[in-house]
């Protein structure tokens, strides 16, 4: 039978460009990336200043932070989790770093260490509650995030602060300000987090875990520990973001820069990349080609001269028609293949 | 009398108000084929679970090469050399075959995974075994039952165990794999120093390949005989009595 198989394609070898494309279009992330070239092209003859330099730079800012938190949940999803409260740990890091430096006079570098350090607690507990309570993540990252709302808004009086005098300058600079500088860290670690799903154990074992949890656990793997670090992942990012938006805006504000906005934006990113939400499957590349997408969606609108809420309408509407498109084009990849 | 490469004294489970497993006595010596036998729902699955680490006994003790010990995982008894494959195979869909075949012991060049060694492992473990595949780097879900099967047996018996827990390893097969996974546990036989447990509810099957036989039922081994002392006969009278008494 293996045998005849064989023969059939011997005999019909396709052409080297061909198979090129072919490959191309069966990677998860051949669509997406289509989608934001036509966009660029349509917003490009629509709109002279759309790839001036400025510009970019926006786009680059707009995408950077939904992209890094969207690393995040891709690899929550692709485990079979999904975290809601991320986007309020981003509002509630750059606090902690203020906190650290402002009143206990903490060097910068340890402050940001620190304020990583407890963005991820809050995804350990995050992720305990989920594997040894059992209780979906759902439900369980709702709860943080009224909780951490609460607290940020408790210890923050609700008021911005400024950024704390020894972040201001070079390392406001390199974190967020500069132009290019948020989108460079989210490259970095899309590149890096893209390994880690694709050539490291531990990526082996998130998609193992999403995809057959009994079969992992029945092989040893653990799946409470792939679980809770991803977790934990996921909030350090979020927290890492919070501090490059108050970096880039000059300000620390418990109203801007976080909440469910950025969770929304992260998980759209993630799913218009390619990303399943049953388990199992995902793309970290196709989640940064979706945060691009959607920050281009609302540069370009907003360019040609819609009103920010027409550009809700729009992104919604966009949303669900890649998603749409996303499922339809999937189920034909993996008709295609087998 | 030889040392028992695994033995299993007094193991009782019980899911909450039902109770699997009563006062399980059971071993299997070096280099021996131990069939098990018993009705569904029996209690295989579980015993097989308990002995492989992934199920902790209510009571009981389990004994490796003549050690008492806890298995406190399936991590810890694959590293006492007990390997499992199990009745639902524990594959991953979206995982490649390869992978799959070093699931949780993959071959790694820190930090990254070594796919190509594993991918020329996979290869030449499935072709020694005779598993007829186009290509290792295929995702197990685009395979067939038999194929997954297959995969599953590959991994274990290519794992260096000392012990083989093989639950229904013949389920899916057609006669010519079915025939080719026995092969593979004739060889691991005259290899000499590999035991291993296999459930089968072919009894033929059973007695074909295994040394001896026990029945499981009613959370008790209730019958444990040579092969050669038995006959497909007696084993299906024993089951079908059982049955019958109990109607
Ligand atoms: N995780 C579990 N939780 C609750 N009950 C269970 C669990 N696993 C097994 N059981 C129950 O324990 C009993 C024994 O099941 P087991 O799977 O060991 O049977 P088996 O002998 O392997 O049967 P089969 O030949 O159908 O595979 C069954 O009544 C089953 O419903
Ligand atoms: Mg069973």
């Amino acid at each position: 039978m293996a045998d005849t198989a064989e023969r059939t394609a011997e005999e019909a070898p396709p052409r080297a460009p061909r198979r090129v494309l072919d490959a191309f279009l069966r990677r998860r992330e051949a669509s997406v990336l289509l989608v934001a070239l036509a966009l660029m092209v349509y917003f490009r003859a629509s709109s002279d200043v759309f790839l001036s330099r400025d510009n970019l730079v926006n786009i680059a800012q707009a995408t950077a932070p939904t992209a890094i938190v969207a690393v995040g949940i891709v690899l929550l999803l692709v485990s079979g989790e999904i975290d809601l409260s991320v986007g309020i740990v981003a509002a509630f890091a750059p606090f902690l770093l203020h906190f650290a430096i402002d009143y206990y006079g903490v060097p910068v570098l340890l402050a940001l260490v620190l304020a990583l350090a407890l963005a991820a607690f809050i995804g350990l507990v995050n992720g305990f509650i989920v594997t040894q309570l059992h209780v979906p993540s759902f439900v369980v990252t709702l709860g943080t995030f009224f909780a951490v709302q609460g607290l940020l808004l408790i210890t923050s009086h609700a008021y911005p602060v400024p950024i704390p005098e020894p972040v201001q300058g070079t390392f406001q600079t390199w974190i967020g300000a500069g132009p290019w500088a948020s989108i460079t860290w989210a490259v970095v670690i899309v590149a890096v987090f893209h390994v880690v799903l694709t050539r490291t154990r531990w990526g082996l074992h998130t998609i193992s875990v999403g995809g057959n949890p009994v079969g992992a656990t029945e092989a040893g793997i653990r799946a409470s520990r792939i679980k809770i670090g991803n977790f934990m992942i996921t909030s350090a990012l979020g927290g890492l973001v919070g501090i490059m938006e108050a970096a880039r805006i000059n300000t620390i504000d418990p109203n801007i820069g976080g909440g469910t906005t950025l969770t929304f934006y992260a998980i759209s990113a993630a799913v218009i990349g390619g990303t399943a939400l049953a388990g199992g499957s995902g793309t970290i590349v196709g989640a940064l080609l979706g945060a691009l997408v959607l920050a281009t969606l609302q540069n370009g609108f907003n360019l040609i001269g819609y009103s920010a809420n027409t550009i809700y309408l729009i992104l919604g509407l966009a949303i669900l028609a890649s998603m749409i498109a996303n499922q339809y084009l999937s189920r034909l990849r993996r008709a295609g293949k087998s | 009398m030889t040392t028992a490469a695994l033995q299993a004294r007094g193991i009782a489970k019980r899911f909450g108000a039902l109770t699997a497993l009563s006062d399980i006595n059971l071993h299997v010596d070096p280099g021996e084929v131990l069939g098990l036998i018993g009705d569904n729902g029996a209690g295989k699955s579980t015993l097989i679970k308990i002995l492989c680490g992934y199920h902790q006994p209510d009571a009981g003790q389990i004994v490796v090469a003549g050690q008492e010990v806890t298995l406190r995982s399936v991590d810890h008894a694959r590293s006492l050399g007990i390997d499992t494959v199990y009745q639902d195979l524990a594959l991953i869909n979206e995982l490649s075959v390869y992978h799959n075949m070093f699931l949780n012991r993959e071959l790694v060049r820190w930090p990254l995974l070594n796919n190509r060694a594993m991918k020329r492992r996979a290869e030449r473990h499935l072709k020694d075994m005779g598993v007829n595949l186009p290509d290792v780097g295929v995702e197990v879900a685009k395979l067939s039952g038999g194929q997954r099967q297959a995969i599953a047996v590959a991994r274990s018996v290519y794992s260096d165990a000392k012990v083989l827990l093989l639950d229904e390893p013949l389920a899916a097969m057609g006669a010519k794999e079915g025939t080719m996974i026995l092969d593979v546990i004739r060889d691991l036989k005259r290899r000499g120093d590999v035991s291993v447990i296999i459930i089968a509810h072919n009894y033929a099957q059973v007695l074909d390949v295994c040394d001896r036989v026990n029945l499981l039922q009613h959370g008790r081994i209730t019958f444990d005989k040579r092969a050669a002392d038995t006959s497909l006969e007696e084993l299906t009278d024993l089951v079908v009595a059982d049955y019958r008494r109990r109607r």
